[in-house]
């Protein structure tokens, strides 16, 4: 299958960007440095493309139920121009895919879904569709988000959206320098921003108009490698590392999504069992106290036992230090566990820490 | 991009400056801006074998881990003790205070096999392409 392209991808090339193929997409990874751009967005505002994310639609009268029965979180909870974290799962607990849900009206849900999954998404979307219409609109949209603590300020200068009275996770459809866009309160590096819905063919004028506004506030480009940093610091979960089919929600830490009393949902039966045992293992953070960087894959070891896995790692720009998370056994998962992580077959000391590593002030 | 010509450089992006029968090696500036921020590094230990084309260190930017292997073999006399604190200077001076090892060779035809300037400079031509 070939590698998809984003509208944006000569603006890319022109700013200099290193591309790397994620979910079936060519993106750009980094620009000027993965670290320059992380600092950017913790301490300025930073632009990323992230056009490759997937669009899917579920509309009609039956739509709240078909969201409902899809999702873990309650979609009761939304009123027109909010959006949700949630989560698709298997009957087992096991997790499709992590989502943004957006309520457009009563009968129209916008679901935000990852650009590796969107397809898979789509069709179990489809298949469980019960009365609802499910419509992939991932060709409908472009999708940047401007996030960092002038970002706000950059956006306003674009928009006569009233940002101000827009919550987190509120969203609104309006014009950005003349294009229409929908403009959400979301974003997925621990800072404050926005992600932006626009035309394809409408996406460069937006981007160009927002980093030449921006540029005086030190607004930067920023790729996929800053977006990793970010989200992890801020533990952020990534499909493919903490959230496969192999994990529940609960393990990975995410039980505040799961709503186990707002009915029948796919996997709730699973997930109302796995509470009531009790969790075997858990999605824990963990700082190296000796030298090394611990990467995703790196086996975990308590008492000379390999006893999990590392799903992702770094050194983190804004700390300074090499952090991790990774599924442990309960009994291991206590802050201040001392364990090792297994580099190169070497074992180099970790300790588990309080969760997030990074919270904005 | 820089090629400075009293080097000789290998496919894997290493450069090496011989003097007598020691040769320093680091990698090039080509291998730093490929691999970005480079916040990590192991280096062997001096008395440590090297064998040519073999991994004697790992250099970990923030994605990703990446071997240096040794253009030439010999024996590691000395290290650059002062990149596991600075990794940095890896990007910063590539062919300066980025130096990783000296190695004093066991066979010094294994030079004939690595690039001068001018070469190494048109084969990262081709590789951008």
């Amino acid at each position: 299958m070939a590698v998809k392209r984003t509208p944006l991808h000569d603006a890319h090339a022109a700013l200099g960007a290193r591309f790397v193929e994620f979910g079936g997409w060519e993106m750009p990874v980094q620009y000027s440095g993965i670290i320059d751009e992380h600092t950017a967005v913790r301490t300025r505002a930073g632009l990323f493309d992230v056009s490759h994310m997937g669009e899917i639609e579920i509309a009609g009268p039956a739509a709240f139920d078909t969201c409902q029965q899809l999702t873990v979180n309650d979609v009761a909870r939304l009123h027109d121009g909010e959006a949700q974290y949630s989560l698709l799962c298997l009957p087992n607990g096991g997790v499709v895919d992590d989502i943004m849900v957006h309520r457009l009206a009563v009968d129209r849900y916008l679901f935000c879904v990852n650009a590796s999954n969107a397809d898979g998404d789509f069709g179990w979307m489809h298949e469980h569709r019960g009365n609802a219409a499910v419509i992939n609109r991932s060709n409908d949209f472009a999708l940047l988000a401007l996030q960092g603590p002038r970002a706000t300020a950059i956006l306003a200068r674009l928009t006569t959206l009233p940002l101000d009275r827009i919550a987190p996770f509120g969203f609104a459809e309006g014009e950005i320098t003349g294009q229409h866009a929908l403009v959400a309160h979301t974003g997925y590096t621990g800072e404050d921003g926005w992600e932006i819905y626009c035309a394809p063919d409408r996406v460069r004028i937006v981007w160009d108009r927002l980093l030449e506004v921006g540029a005086k506030d030190g607004l930067v480009p920023c790729g996929l490698g800053a977006r990793d940093t970010l989200r992890l610091e801020r533990c952020l979960p990534l499909y493919g590392h903490e959230l496969t089919t192999e994990t529940t929600p609960l393990e990975a830490g995410l039980g505040w999504v799961v709503r186990l009393n707002k009915g029948e949902f796919i996997g709730g039966d699973a997930l109302r069992e796995q509470k009531r045992r009790g969790l075997a293992r858990k999605l824990v953070g963990f700082e190296l106290t000796e030298a090394g960087i611990p990467r995703q894959g790196y086996p975990i070891v308590d008492d000379g036992n390999v006893i999990g896995c590392v799903t992702s790692g770094t050194k983190s720009p804004t700390l300074g230090k090499a952090i991790g998370l990774g599924y442990v056994p309960a009994a291991s998962a206590n802050v201040g566990t001392k364990l090792a992580i297994e580099i190169r077959g070497r074992r180099v000391a970790a300790v588990t820490v309080q969760l997030p590593f990074y919270r904005r002030s | 991009m820089e090629f400075p010509e009293d080097l000789k450089y290998s496919k894997e992006h290493e450069w090496v400056l011989v003097e007598g029968d020691v040769a320093t090696i680091g990698i090039t500036d080509y291998a730093q801006e490929q691999l970005g921020d480079i916040v990590f590094v192991e280096l062997p230990a001096v008395g440590d074998k090297a064998g040519k084309d073999e991994a004697f260190s790992v250099v970990e930017s923030v994605k990703a881990v990446s071997d240096v292997y040794a253009p030439v073999s010999g024996k590691v006399l000395e290290v650059n003790d002062d990149l596991p604190d600075s990794p940095e200077m890896l990007n910063e001076d590539p062919y300066g205070d980025g130096w990783m090892v000296k190695i004093e060779m066991s066979d010094k035809t294994d030079l004939d096999d690595l690039m001068t300037s001018a070469e190494y400079e048109e084969f990262v031509a081709q590789e951008k392409e």
